[in-house]
């Protein structure tokens, strides 16, 4: 009987056909999503209206990011949720199965398959790229070794005209209570071969611009990624006339997203040189506060976006003295839920109701533009809403829209590549041989020390 | 071609009360296969990065060849480094999946082809070249992977847990592949593993590591028959060896009722100890047919082709505390097994007893 470990568990897993391998699962079942390669089988399971992912596993390894995927939860990284772990499968003769890892399907996320096709802008892989590097930082800052940095393990979300992007895969991770600078390059090292690797392939299917260099997007990833460390971490020296230096310092980080907790600020003996550092640094630094004031959560950029309508709707009514928080009621009210409300219910999977605000405000800006006045926020609501949601995809579950790929050998295993009709495979005499060898070999976790004492005595 | 040497190679972490690599000194020959092992924490994967050029170096030297590398870049080391993960591309065909680093390297498209038709030879991929990896088995999966690394033909080849994430059918035959592969190319390669099983099936050499010191660097046999320490002798061998705590006698140590026989010389090196571990592999074992030796309550039989494994405990221990108390395995033929719940008696041959000092853990033993 299949064990099932969770913290909160999902009754409904439980009656799902565990004693079927994975990739034999009825496709009732299943929804084709788009995704990443991966080594292992991994399918998208409906269970009512939650999506799951379904990873086939060896238990070691199956614990192990079960574990990790909490932690880093815990440690408000962004990751995906970690539901349970299955083991105990067998199959229908009492055969063992490999145990699965059920991981709570990210929504509103893109996998970068669906958004590098034909045609993607310079400007879009650029915010795709800033958004990987922020996520390397992040996962750096709280000491996780990722060890298998690439798209394939990243979902992207959007986040008001630029991305977030979120850890999908744990299995190789490592969480330290600080990362060694060569465990930071050891994480750049595979970074550098995985993405080159998976630009390359997209190049291969057609689906990379021409304009778009893989050699040059994997060195910007590098770059960027030395830049951002550089300024969360590295000690600044300055005299003691410079001490502005200390505020622009926080303000960069401010902008970048970090909340500065504890800044080092020594000096010299003689009180002439300061020497800063920033020692804790928290992400989120505009989440937070729209979660303070507001109580919505969303995305940095998001946050950052809605701050500052909820700043000049604070200049319009003329309240720069009023308490802070009467202002963001005041504001969530009469602006920000009236215009997501104006959202009917057919379309609301569309996006996420804070995107749906951001992109009414570009879109209120686009129409005043246009109009050559300024656009009531109701109108542009309704205009957007009217003009422009309706035909964009669902991306509560952003179903495939890769027509353009050809069709997938198995639309539920894109890492099974793309129906070519290729003849039989070649003979491969490796492979004889290893079947011939089964029989006899041992069990890997068993010393033979008389096969060693045969081998030794040969040499 | 290469020697590798770490010459009182060190790296403490900023922070750290204790080194995480402490003067390691460790020579590897040219076309050695050394393998790097212990337990999680132990050093081994710093010493690897260290090697490639990740991790800086605190103090001492790494010399591969005759070329101090200790300042080098990991680019300019001449280094391949396989990790424990790896995808293959969809869209690109079996020899692009090959190539590709090379690509990034910037090697010129001939000679890149020229490399991929090598390795593929070498892996008996040749035919597989221009298809798509999507038909390939878990076997051929990993053999692409390994021909990545041999494309880059570099001096010295260092893996990460390169098998950790296989199932065990496929981890035990892929050693066997990675092995023999390494023989052929005869390149010099350093492989770092927590499964002492791997370790031993695969090294020329396996150096055991435990808190950023090297405990012994020796031969698979070596370690197995003649470790330098308590931690050698538990870690190495699978079962474990039966290490017992018993109190110095006329003749030898006494465990329990009976005195396992040790030599005057190693008793004499015993000093002022009034109680050493007496050290015993569990195929050393046989059942007693006077009534003479250790006694061992017997809990589980697990039959295994020809000989059986008997797992207990030693004589004397209340039942109460038998599941917490130190188990005792032995492997004996199976045409004698006791049954289980039986009281037995084992012996062994004095020179296959391993002696430690219980105070320094060192081998006290010939």
């Amino acid at each position: 009987m299949p064990r099932f470990l969770s913290v909160k568990p999902d009754t409904r897993l439980i009656t799902l056909p565990w004693s079927t391998p994975l990739a034999e699962w009825p496709t009732d079942l299943l929804v084709a999503l788009p995704r990443g390669i991966s080594r292992h089988v991994v399918r998208f399971v409906k269970v009512g209206r939650e999506v799951y992912a379904v990873k086939e596993v060896i238990e070691h390894l199956a614990r192990h990011e079960f574990s990790l995927l909490r932690d880093l939860q815990r440690l408000d990284t962004p990751s995906v949720e970690g539901v349970g772990v299955v083991v105990g499968r067998l199959d229908a003769d009492g055969e063992p199965l490999d145990p699965v890892l059920v991981t709570r399907h990210l929504q509103f996320s893109l996998p970068y398959r669906s958004l590098f096709t034909r045609g993607v802008r310079q400007d879009t892989v650029n915010r795709l790229v800033d958004a990987m590097v922020v996520l390397i930082a992040r996962l750096h800052l709280i000491g996780f070794l990722w060890g298998d940095v690439s798209l394939s393990n990243t979902l992207f979300r959007r986040d008001a005209g630029a991305f977030a992007a979120y850890l999908v895969d744990a299995e190789t991770g490592e969480l330290h209570e600080r990362l060694t600078d060569g465990q930071r390059e050891h994480d750049l090292q595979i970074a550098r071969t995985n993405l080159f690797g998976e630009f390359l392939d997209l190049e291969a299917g057609g689906l990379l611009d021409e304009a778009l260099d893989p050699q040059v997007l994997v060195e910007s990833i590098e770059s960027r990624y030395r830049e951002l460390w550089g300024e969360l971490t590295e000690v600044e020296e300055f005299s003691d006339s410079e001490m502005h230096r200390i505020d622009s310092r926080v303000r960069r980080l401010n902008a970048l997203g970090f909340d500065v907790a504890e800044l080092d600020i020594t000096t010299d003996f003689a009180g002439s040189t300061i020497r800063i550092q920033p020692k804790v640094v928290d992400p989120g630094h505009h989440q937070r506060r729209l979660l303070r004031l507001t109580g919505l959560d969303t995305e940095e950029n998001q946050a950052r976006r809605l701050l500052n309508d909820l700043d000049y709707f604070r200049a319009m009514t003329d309240q720069q003295g009023a308490d802070e928080s009467i202002v963001a009621h005041q504001w969530l009210t009469e602006r920000f839920e009236p215009v997501v409300g104006s959202v009917p219910p057919e379309l609301r999977g569309k996006l996420e109701p804070a995107e749906v605000y951001h992109q009414v405000l570009e879109h209120r800006w686009f129409l005043g533009e246009q109009a050559g006045r300024a656009i009531p926020l109701m109108e542009a609501a309704q205009g957007y809403v009217h003009d422009v949601l309706g035909s964009l995809p669902d991306e509560q579950i952003a179903l495939s829209s890769m027509a353009s790929m050809g069709p997938l050998a198995n639309p539920y295993d894109p890492s099974q590549g793309y129906d070519d009709d290729e003849e039989s495979a070649p003979y491969d005499p490796w492979e004889d041989d290893e079947a011939a060898a089964d029989d006899d070999a041992a069990p890997s976790g068993f010393l033979d020390i008389a096969a060693l004492r045969a081998k030794a005595g040969k040499g | 071609m290469a020697t590798v040497n770490f010459r009182d190679a060190t790296r403490v972490y900023p922070g750290a009360d204790h080194p995480s690599v402490d003067k390691l000194n460790l020579e590897i020959g040219d076309g050695e296969f050394m393998v790097l092992v212990g337990p999680s924490g132990c050093g081994k994967s710093t010493s690897l990065r260290m090697l490639a050029g990740l991790e800086e170096i605190n103090a001492g030297s790494i010399y591969i060849g005759d070329r101090d590398v200790t300042d080098l870049p990991p680019k300019d080391r001449d280094i391949a480094m396989v990790f424990q993960n790896y995808a293959l591309y969809p869209h690109m065909t079996v020899g692009d999946n090959m190539g590709f680093a090379l690509k990034m390297a910037g090697v010129p498209k001939t000679e890149r082809q020229q490399r991929v038709q090598e390795a593929a030879h070498l892996l008996g991929l040749e035919d597989f070249l221009n298809r798509k990896p999507k038909a390939l088995s878990g076997g051929q999966r990993q053999r692409v992977a390994m021909g990545r690394a041999i494309v880059r033909s570099p001096q010295v080849f260092l893996m990460d847990e390169p098998l950790s994430n296989l199932d065990a059918k496929l981890r035990v035959s892929t050693r066997t592949q990675i092995a023999a592969l390494q023989t052929r190319l005869g390149v010099t390669t350093v492989y770092v593993t927590h499964d002492q099983v791997e370790a031993m099936t695969m090294g020329d050499r396996v150096a055991v590591m435990k808190l950023g010191i090297l405990q012994q660097c020796d031969s698979p046999l070596t370690l197995y028959d003649r470790p330098n320490n308590l931690f050698v002798a538990g870690f190495i061998g699978s079962p474990a060896m039966n290490l017992m705590e018993g109190s110095v006698v006329e003749g030898g140590v006494r465990i329990g009722d009976y005195t396992v026989p040790v030599s005057r010389e190693t008793l004499a090196k015993a000093g002022n100890e009034k109680s050493l571990v007496v050290g015993i592999r569990p195929e050393a074992f046989d059942l007693s047919e006077t009534g003479e030796g250790i006694g061992v309550d017997v809990a589980v039989v697990e039959e295994l082709g020809a000989d059986s494994f008997i797992y207990g405990t030693l004589a004397g221990v209340a039942d109460d505390e038998k599941l917490t108390a130190q188990q005792v395995v032995g492997r004996i033929s199976g045409r004698t097994a006791p049954q289980r719940g039986a009281s037995i008696r084992l012996v062994t041959d004095p020179s296959k007893v391993h002696v430690f000092s219980k105070t320094t853990e060192e081998r006290i033993s010939a």
